[in-house]
């Protein structure tokens, strides 16, 4: 892949001269920031800045999606009216959340966990509710006839039924999580990797912005499937849900 | 123990009508007793075990349990369905253990207590296995292990074997009769199979439809372990065979009779054309 890169710039950029070298990054050029970039310590700062927002933005999500989906499940009748309006409000990207949190919190820290927390809260709770709707009542039936009753049915078998549900929702939230403290981070950060990504942008600088792109599409990645989707499959193959 | 089903009824209403299901429904069960409950389809026997397990409630009347009026479920009254029922996300021995911990008991006992019953279903090879990797048979088996260790003196079973294939179920049969004598437990045991009802138990009642009422009792007093080949068994079948026939097609005939007005009812454009097509 990176051959045919190389091979594409050398094409497009040296021989047929269709685009300038700050239009198109070479790998060479790329590599050679990234290193630059981590000997600086300009990405680590950014990371530790970023994973720092989206660890808080991402718990203070799962927390209020709990909040959300349990009380919807609990009351039946706020289930029909905001079933549809938190489905309706998820559509909306997270980032137009961000002039509500800047007019609420100012431009700083909370405003971007403001808005991490909004992308992935609504994936979360709608998650929480069908996966505990989706519960097949006969275990809670039988569960009931050996004796659990109210908080130990909760625990014991609403929850662990919910649980194939409720990881492709906090996979789901991860990712909205991700895309917001992305989007976040380059309207409005003065630290993280969106921000780097933009003074790359700022400098006309193509190889830092191709750089930082890497890093942010191998770190999305690296977290869904090394740890949602160990978890996730775990599961599926404890449930035999594999067997095709 | 004794078990006093009095005067139950039992009616659900739905959007479009309300179904009487139960109507005035008295039992008594013994200590030690093995019950077959016969009787056509939707004529509310899973209704009555479920209102005895405390899974609904009755409309009407009440179930007495030792002298205490049921009010819910309650693992005194373990019930076994026709599907498993295990939990997917538990290996089969936590599967079996799932009632004890719900009832506290610490875990070396609820351990050794497990394995004791794994053991009577001959399934101990498998206690580290899960759910799906275990036939329909062996879940029942797993399901049956899992509601003996309560130690309930009733035991509620709705078609356990219903949906096991005939050899399974034949040994599963026998392996219950033996159960059941060296538990001593009190069995309620809902099926659609004569025989299987001849086989298993010391008194069988035939309920009839619409409303669901008890219609006839037959005590079924064979030596045991009971042959299925048997010729007084057979004999005994042909009987209750008979009663249940009568009430089976009197249920179809009702069905019938709706159908029948209901095709009445049906403006056809083609006579010809249309003949049957609302089946
Ligand atoms: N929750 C419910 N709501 C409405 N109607 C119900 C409900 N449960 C049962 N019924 C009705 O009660 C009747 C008896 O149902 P039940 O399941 O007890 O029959 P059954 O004798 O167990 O039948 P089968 O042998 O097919 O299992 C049926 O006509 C069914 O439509
Ligand atoms: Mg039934």
């Amino acid at each position: 892949m990176i051959a045919i890169w190389e091979a594409v710039y050398r094409l497009g950029v040296d021989i047929l001269g269709l685009w300038k070298p700050y239009l198109f990054p070479s790998p060479l050029s790329v590599v050679k920031t990234l290193a630059e970039l981590v000997r600086d310590q300009t990405l680590a700062i950014a990371l530790i800045a970023s994973a720092k927002r989206i660890v808080v933005g991402y718990l203070v999500s799962i927390m209020t999606g709990i909040i959300i989906g349990l009380t919807i499940v609990r009351f039946k009748w706020l289930d029909e009216n905001v079933s549809a309006l938190i489905l309706g409000l998820q559509t909306l990207p997270s980032i137009c959340w961000l002039p509500f949190a800047i007019l609420w919190y100012g431009l700083n820290e909370s405003a971007i966990i403001f808005v991490i927390a909004v992308g992935s809260t609504f994936a979360i709770a709608i998650a929480i509710e069908s996966g505990i709707k989706n519960v097949n009542p006969l275990f809670v039936r039988a569960a009931k006839t050996m004796g659990a009753s109210g908080f130990k049915v909760y625990w014991n078998v609403i929850i662990p039924a919910s649980l194939p549900n409720l990881i492709t929702g906090l996979k789901q939230g991860w990712s909205f999580a991700w895309r917001a403290l992305m989007a976040g981070e380059m309207m409005s950060a003065t630290k993280g990797l969106g921000q780097v990504l933009m003074v790359g942008r700022d400098l006309a600088d193509i190889s830092q912005v191709t750089a930082v792109m890497i890093v942010i599409v191998l770190l999305g990645v690296s977290v869904d499937k090394l740890i949602f989707g160990r978890i996730e499959l775990d599961i599926r193959q404890k449930w035999g849900l594999d067997r095709s | 123990m004794s078990l006093i089903v009095e005067n139950v009824s039992k009616s659900f209403a739905t959007k479009r009508q309300q179904i009487h299901t139960l109507d005035n429904v008295s039992a008594e069960f013994k200590q030690g007793e093995f019950v077959c409950i016969l009787g056509p389809s939707g004529c509310g026997k899973s209704t009555l075990l479920n209102i005895i397990a405390g899974l609904e409630a009755p409309s009407g009347g009440r179930v007495v349990l030792n002298g205490k009026e049921v009010k819910g479920a309650g693992p005194d009254r373990v019930v076994m369905f026709q599907e498993a029922a295990l939990f997917p996300w538990l290996k089969v021995i936590d599967n079996v253990e799932f009632g004890m911990k719900i009832a506290g008991i610490p875990p070396a006992e609820r351990r050794e207590k497990a394995l004791k019953y794994l053991k009577m279903v001959h399934l101990t090879r498998f206690q580290d296995a899960y759910i799906h990797e275990l036939s329909g048979g062996m879940r029942q088996r797993v399901a049956l292990a899992r509601a003996l260790t309560l130690d309930s003196e009733v035991l509620l079973m709705d078609e356990p074997f219903a949906a096991l294939d005939s050899q399974t179920k034949s040994i599963l049969q026998l392996e219950l009769q033996h159960i059941w004598w060296e538990t001593k437990k009190t069995i309620i045991f809902v099926t659609h199979n004569v025989e299987e009802a001849v086989l298993l138990a010391d008194r069988v009642v035939v309920m009839s439809a619409n409303p669901g009422r008890i219609k006839k009792e037959f005590p079924i007093q064979l030596a045991r372990p009971r042959q299925p080949e048997n010729v007084d068994l057979t004999y005994l079948v042909a009987g209750i065979m008979k009663e249940l026939k009568e009430e089976v097609e009197k249920v179809a005939k009702a069905e019938f009779d709706n159908n029948w007005r209901l095709q009445k009812n049906i403006i056809l454009p083609s006579i010809d054309s249309d003949l049957g097509s609302g089946l």
